[in-house]
């Protein structure tokens, strides 16, 4: 695949011998992996396409080793590429052939956990899902929770803003963290938050979620700890058209239900996920609705009897509750093994755009019609509830070509979700893959006002180039100002 | 004397943004002008009064979203919201009465400006939490947007998150995008009687440590419950709210109550009883009445098991309540004219969190922070972040710190 990445700077290669004797001196012993063999698990991420060994692999294990390794690389020019637990799918922790690869993983500490306050601090190499576990003995857990919780980390989780698919009512990354300790490019520590809920000034940890560790390195997290509901249960809805099914979700909102989850699946999609974790889909619908409530026992039955209620106006052809805390778990097994069941029969790339809810049949029908032209197949998967759109693409690795004709096929999605008032990603990231296609959301001055914050962050530009932003400017340029301004502004109106 | 300026769209918003960077003239930037009396004391001579860009412009509510011109008034908003059984789920306080004003006179723009919460803080956020999209001019006097109409988007950086709470000082905005939730079928609260500040964190802790899913925790000590309706008695009352469906809400109340029944006598109040309370907390009640009102007023964020502890460090003469299960402590103090800001700096320092002086006058205001002073490197970051959004400091100079 093609994909323009920061030309490397031949001035730091060619000095490549004594930076990584430097960086050993800050990171002694295994901290510092410079052989080509040694380095090959990190040259790519979730998003395999694109593969890069870096010029050399850093994985500190303290704060100060973080910021000495930032300070050295901003002094001399070198750049940083921040890896969590490596299952970006957008690429967002390709390495440079230039650059520093500095890997979190040994950051993997449950620092403290707070229960009168409802909060744990844990370092950032820490699973996703290993937070969530260390609580659970009281009934607590953190809320997001990507699909790829047993291995994505919490670092990873506040660069890309994860979410899951009990967001719509819990929130995403966001909304679920306090505090961060960050060092900045420069090397500079800085502590964002705490337990306290709200932001003293300006909301900067607010700013560096979801900032694709172009901003900082996170170097320690405040998550919040929510009790676990008493009870949850779901319900599987067959539909004979994805137009039912997203007419039902609408319903369900409409009738001031906010669900814990409500996924929906169209029929390629179901019959992967059940052919490979046999979890007791119907097989014989066009969509599937899972939808799960959460709360007391009483306010469960309450509302699953609403949903089927609702259901049943919406055409649905099937539909079944959870009987039991397995079965629940088992409607889930399939959604959450959607991906690789996919994968069984065929190559896919995955893309994520967001859409308003109610554009999903248009984007469906031109989705189909789309697929037809390009002659590949796409499954759905989709959080339904938020409008988050998963398209799977099948295709063929060996074939040539194809991966090109998959990457327009993508970028064709994207832009149509775009066009009906939604975005390029939901959860997955811009990374190096929807990199190119930020100008179909953003002007230029809205990139370059973008820009301008990384400048504030990382003024020499160091920190995970080559993401996020189709085209690369100098601070200096972007901090330019020509206005042309200066007459009374509009004259014709009353001044007081 | 002050000059304003009314812009009527977008574009005459970026134009007094250029001609005040052509004139040097910082512009005061202001929605309905509800809470022009928080901050440093205004340093401009010309208000940008964006009251004219009203409207809502897109409301679809089975998409949960709603987006309105920013100085679209905030009552029109929740009246329609209202209509169509649905809120603003972070439940936004309202200023107004703090200062002697009627309630319902912001804008959307100004409670997304403020970052704007209530007591349904702890379980649904602020408005940084639902703020989903934003048109505004920079202090470049350019038009930028970030985010959209949809709740899931980690397309670019979130700039909303950092204009939430920016009071104006980065961009002044012209359109907002938020989330919208429906209202809840019905709510209860349980009160307990006669606990001491420090039992009533215990207890609130409790409460939110339990799955009965609570909504709102607020601890009313008993030198300023008499000012809150609904109460059964004068004792202290801490008070725990649930919202939702009407079978939930039966179980879950008579669950909660039974749970806090250890700590001390409990009542529980009817939905009615319950609005009425928590609409007195969201409007800082105590200290918005006429004989409080002249008193300085502080509002205090922190770890919601310490937000007792600032009541032993600072002077017992103040007066205090505490929202967000403790976490926010509003503290009233004595004389008008001392905010006993070194004290409470002092007090801030040891447990954790900021404070920000809401209510003092003018004077007093020039000459101690109104906002929590920050670290040396992230004050220097914000000097950085208002560079890169208002290099020449035209928009809302100083209204938080300094020089920024």
């Amino acid at each position: 695949m093609t994909l323009t990445m920061p030309k490397p700077d031949g001035e730091v290669l060619a000095r490549r011998e004594r930076i990584v004797a430097a960086l050993r001196t800050i990171v002694p012993g295994e901290g510092v992996i410079s052989t080509n063999r040694e380095m090959k698990p990190f040259e790519t991420d979730g998003l395999s396409a694109y593969r890069q060994t870096p010029m050399v692999v850093v994985l500190p294990e303290t704060t100060k080793q973080v910021a000495e390794v930032l300070r050295y690389c901003h002094a001399e020019g070198i750049k940083v590429v921040p890896r969590g637990a490596g299952t970006s799918l957008s690429g967002g922790a390709l390495p440079l052939e230039d650059g520093v690869l500095l890997g979190m993983a040994k950051f993997n500490k449950i620092r403290e956990i707070d229960f009168a306050n409802r909060v744990a601090v844990v370092e950032p190499g820490v699973t996703n899902l290993a937070v969530s576990t260390a609580v659970a003995h009281a009934g607590f857990y953190y809320a997001p929770d990507p699909s790829s919780q047993i291995a994505c980390t919490i670092g990873g989780n506040v660069a890309e803003n994860s979410g899951g698919v009990h967001c719509l009512k819990y929130g995403v990354t966001t909304n679920n963290i306090l505090g961060c300790e960050i060092v900045l490019m420069s090397g500079e520590v800085l502590r964002l938050g705490g337990k306290h809920l709200d932001a003293a000034g300006y909301d900067l940890l607010g700013l560096i979620t979801g900032s694709e560790g172009l901003l900082g390195v996170v170097t320690e997290v405040t998550v919040r700890l929510l009790k676990k509901a008493e009870t949850q249960r779901a319900v599987l809805i067959g539909f004979p058209s994805s137009e039912d099914a997203g007419a039902c979700v609408s319903a369900i909102i409409a009738a001031g239900i906010i669900p814990g989850g409500m996924e929906m699946m169209d029929r390629l999609a179901i019959h992967a996920a059940e052919e490979f974790a046999h979890c007791g889909y119907p097989l014989d619908v066009e969509a599937l609705l899972i939808v799960e409530v959460d709360g007391p026992q009483v306010e469960v039955d309450h509302l699953i009897g609403r949903v089927e209620a609702i259901a049943k106006t919406c055409r649905a052809v099937s539909s079944e509750v959870s009987t039991s805390e397995e079965q629940r778990l088992l409607f889930w097994a399939g959604r959450k093994a959607a991906f690789p069941a996919v994968g069984r029969i065929a190559d896919y790339f995955c893309t994520d755009g967001t859409i308003p809810r109610a554009k999903l049949p248009q984007v469906l029908a031109a989705m189909k019609q789309m697929s037809e032209t390009y002659g590949l197949r796409v499954a759905n998967v989709f959080h339904a509830g938020d409008g988050n759109l998963h398209p799977l693409i099948l295709y063929d690795e060996n074939k040539p070509g194809e991966m090109d004709k998959v990457e327009q096929f993508g970028a064709a999605i994207l832009k149509l979700c775009v066009e009906v008032g939604g975005v390029l990603t939901g959860e997955h990231g811009v990374g190096v893959e929807k990199r190119d296609l930020m100008p179909v959301m953003f002007s230029e001055i809205d990139l370059a006002a973008q820009q301008r914050v990384k400048c504030a962050f990382d003024e020499k530009g160091l920190l995970n180039p080559g993401k996020v932003f189709p085209k690369l400017h100098r601070c200096a340029e972007l901090g330019r100002m020509h206005v042309v301004g200066g007459k009374v502004p509009f004259p014709d109106i009353p001044r007081f | 004397m002050t000059d304003t300026l009314k812009p009527r769209d977008g574009k005459d918003v970026e134009e007094a943004v250029r001609f005040a960077i052509g004139n040097e003239k910082p512009l005061e930037v202001a929605g309905r002008g509800s809470k022009r009396r928080i901050g440093r004391p205004s340093q401009t001579d010309l208000t940008l009064d964006l009251s004219d860009l009203s409207g809502v412009t897109l409301y679809e509510p089975a998409e949960l979203v709603l987006s309105a011109k920013a100085g679209t008034p905030l009552a029109e908003i929740e009246a329609l919201l209202e209509r169509n059984n649905q809120q603003l789920g972070f439940e936004p306080m309202d200023y107004g009465p703090v200062f002697g004003d009627k309630p319902g006179q912001g804008s959307i723009g100004g409670v997304v400006a403020s970052n704007l919460s209530g007591p349904r803080r702890i379980k649904a956020g602020a408005a940084r939490d639902h703020f989903l999209g934003v048109t505004a001019v920079t202090g470049r006097g350019e038009t930028i947007k970030s985010g959209g109409r949809v709740v899931k988007n980690v397309t670019g950086y979130d700039l909303c998150k950092v204009l939430a709470g920016s009071w104006g000082t980065l961009a002044a905005m012209t359109d907002v995008t938020v989330k919208v939730l429906p209202k809840s079928e019905t709510e209860a609260t349980v009160v307990v009687s006669g606990l001491d500040d420090a039992r009533a964190a215990e207890a609130m802790s409790a409460a939110i440590g339990s799955p009965h899913d609570v909504s709102a925790a607020a601890h009313l000590p008993d030198h300023v419950v008499s000012w809150f309706d609904g109460l059964p008695n004068a004792e202290a009352a801490t008070v725990l709210r649930i919202e939702g469906f009407a079978p939930s809400i039966a179980h879950r109340k008579e669950a909660l109550a039974g749970l806090m029944r250890p700590f001390g006598a409990v009542a529980i109040l009817d939905p009615g009883e319950s609005r009425a309370l928590w609409r007195a907390v969201g409007e800082v009640r105590p200290f918005a009445v006429d004989a409080a009102r002249d008193r300085p007023l502080w509002r205090i964020s922190t770890a919601p098991g310490k937000g007792h502890e600032i009541a032993n460090l600072i002077t017992p003469a103040a007066q205090m309540f505490y929202d967000w299960a403790g976490g926010l402590v509003w503290v009233a103090m004595p004389s008008p004219d001392e905010p006993n800001a070194a004290s409470i700096r002092r007090a801030v320092a040891e447990v954790g969190g900021h404070a920000t002086l809401i209510r003092a006058p003018a004077s007093v205001r020039a000459a101690v922070e109104v906002f929590e002073p920050e670290a040396a490197p992230i004050a220097a970051l914000n000097r950085r972040v208002k560079d890169s959004f208002d290099p020449k400091g035209v928009l809302n100079p100083g209204r938080m710190w300094a020089g920024v």
